[in-house]
């Protein structure tokens, strides 16, 4: 697939999945992800730019966006969003750090600092960043109709 | 003196055994590249795809949606690396046929690639261009070149492909011509390249990856040279050893007690020179060899196998005299007493 093909194929998906998301509740996700890459700047130097997901190739930094909207005209309470990490996306960090994460496929939460990994012969380690399987922002409060915000978590294709 | 007969063994160049330890690595190599962990990275052509997913109380009851999938296709990076396996020069002679170059070629990509093979015979800086025969492939993956069983090499007919992290052994035969003089190298060289196409770094193929993404070539170009070297060297050993008798009255008779000393003398003649040059003798029947008699060149040398160059193993003494350059000569002693 090309990756004028590819970048179609996304938008038919967003526009296919959130027809029917507005149609049975007010509220709008989007996902959305771009490549991190380094441009020179005319002095020699680099910056980082985040690019459309044309070129893939193991070990580049993926930035993933993920958008929230109230559309509609109820609030909407304990609003939270759930985000498994793909299987080969090595997870690098969230750009608010308000995150709860799972190492174990969803069936435990908590803050990345309290979880531990059990090794094989019973001992365990703190868990890092790379054992996460799943991310969740809990946000605490309600979306009131027409608020919107976006989450951005980042990760490295393995 | 009774005639005692006892068999007298050289051994030089130990290539062979260090060729095995080359393959033992290359053995290892392939077990790690088996495990599903790639150096290599995701494979190419693998989808990437995020969903996230919402859930919030409205009206009194949960509500739960899922936003789009992004799905992002993994490209191919073509990577290729080639290394010679020859631990040193392929000693070889003059008039030599089929003399075996052998090279390594590794994907380090993450997509199965066919590989382009080249040799190239006619280096510059050295003494001579051999004359190609042919390239083959380790088809049973051994190591080591089976005529017959091995695959002949056909550029464009039957281009290896390789897994990701998957490697292959390469021979290139050549002929060595019979002009040629004692000291005289040639450079055998192999180049791999990806079929899919090289470049610098960066360089894309839309569309060419495995599993229908973008192929794009890696810092390696995607394609790599190896090269070895062919030393023509006739140097030779002989080995001449003598006797001399103490017996326990003073005289050169051969007798129970007698003390009898071997000198071997090995003298490297022609050009060059020889690796790994050792000599071994067994102790003969009905004499007992006397504990630390070894000499080299005058100097004594223990028994135990230590940092010096003799052994002792309770049936033969050996010396490993290393590299010998020709024109020159190592002298070994020792003792036995007759029982």
């Amino acid at each position: 697939m090309n990756s004028i093909m590819k970048l179609c194929f996304s938008m038919i998906l967003l526009a296919a999945s959130s027809v029917p998301a507005m149609a049975a509740a007010p509220v709008e996700l989007s996902s959305d992800v771009f490549v991190e890459k380094q441009q020179k700047r005319p002095d020699g130097s680099f910056s980082t730019v985040l690019a459309k997901p044309n070129l893939i190739l193991p070990g580049d930094q993926l930035v993933f966006v993920v958008r929230y909207r109230n559309a509609g005209n109820k609030p909407a309470t304990n609003f939270s969003v759930t985000n498994p990490i793909p299987a080969a996306i090595a997870f690098s960090g969230t750009s608010d750090g308000a995150e709860i994460v799972s190492i174990d496929g969803g069936k435990s939460w908590g803050k990345l600092s309290q979880l531990r990994v059990t090794n094989a012969d019973g001992s365990s380690r703190t868990a890092l960043m790379t054992d996460v399987t799943h991310l969740k922002w809990q946000m605490n409060q309600t979306l009131a109709a027409g608020d919107a915000g976006k989450l951005i978590f980042r990760g490295v294709v393995k | 003196m009774k005639t005692r007969h006892h068999q007298l063994t050289l051994a030089h160049s130990l290539k062979s055994g260090v060729r095995k330890l080359a393959f033992c690595s290359t053995a290892m190599f392939a077990v790690f590249a088996s495990s599903n962990a790639y150096a290599a990275g995701t494979l190419a052509g693998t989808d990437i795809t995020n969903i996230a997913t919402a859930s919030y109380e409205s009206g009194g009851s949960t509500v739960d949606i899922d936003s789009n999938a992004v799905v992002i296709k993994v490209d191919e990076l073509l990577d290729v690396t080639a290394v010679s396996s020859d631990p040193g020069d392929v000693i070889t002679t003059n008039g030599a046929t089929n003399v075996v170059s052998t090279f390594r070629v590794t994907n380090t990509g993450n997509g199965s690639e066919a590989l382009r093979l080249t040799p190239n015979v006619a280096g510059g800086g050295d003494d001579f261009d051999p004359a190609l025969v042919q390239v083959v492939l380790d088809t049973n993956g051994n190591g080591v070149y089976d005529p017959g069983v091995d695959t002949v090499y056909v550029a464009g007919t039957n281009d290896p492909v390789l897994a990701p992290d998957q490697n292959l052994t390469v021979f290139v035969l050549t002929n060595v011509p019979a002009s040629q003089v004692d000291g005289d190298r040639a450079q055998v060289g192999l180049t791999a390249a990806a079929t899919t196409g090289t470049g610098a770094a960066g360089t894309t193929f839309a569309g060419a990856g495995q599993g229908g993404g973008n192929a794009v070539v890696g810092s390696t170009g995607a394609d790599a040279d190896a090269a070895g070297f062919l030393l023509v060297n006739a140097a030779s050993v002989t080995l001449t050893k003598s006797a001399s008798v103490v017996d326990p009255f003073g005289g050169t008779t051969s007798v129970p007690g007698s003390i009898i000393t071997y000198t071997l003398v090995a003298t490297v003649s022609g050009t060059g020179a020889l690796t790994n040059l050792a000599i071994n003798d067994p102790i003969p029947a009905s004499s007992q060899y006397v504990v630390n008699s070894m000499t080299l060149e005058g100097a004594a040398v223990t028994d135990p196998a230590d940092a010096d160059q003799g052994n002792f193993n309770g049936s033969r003494v050996s010396v490993a005299l290393g590299n010998v350059p020709a024109g020159q000569t190592r002298t070994v002693t020792f003792r036995v007493r007759v029982q």
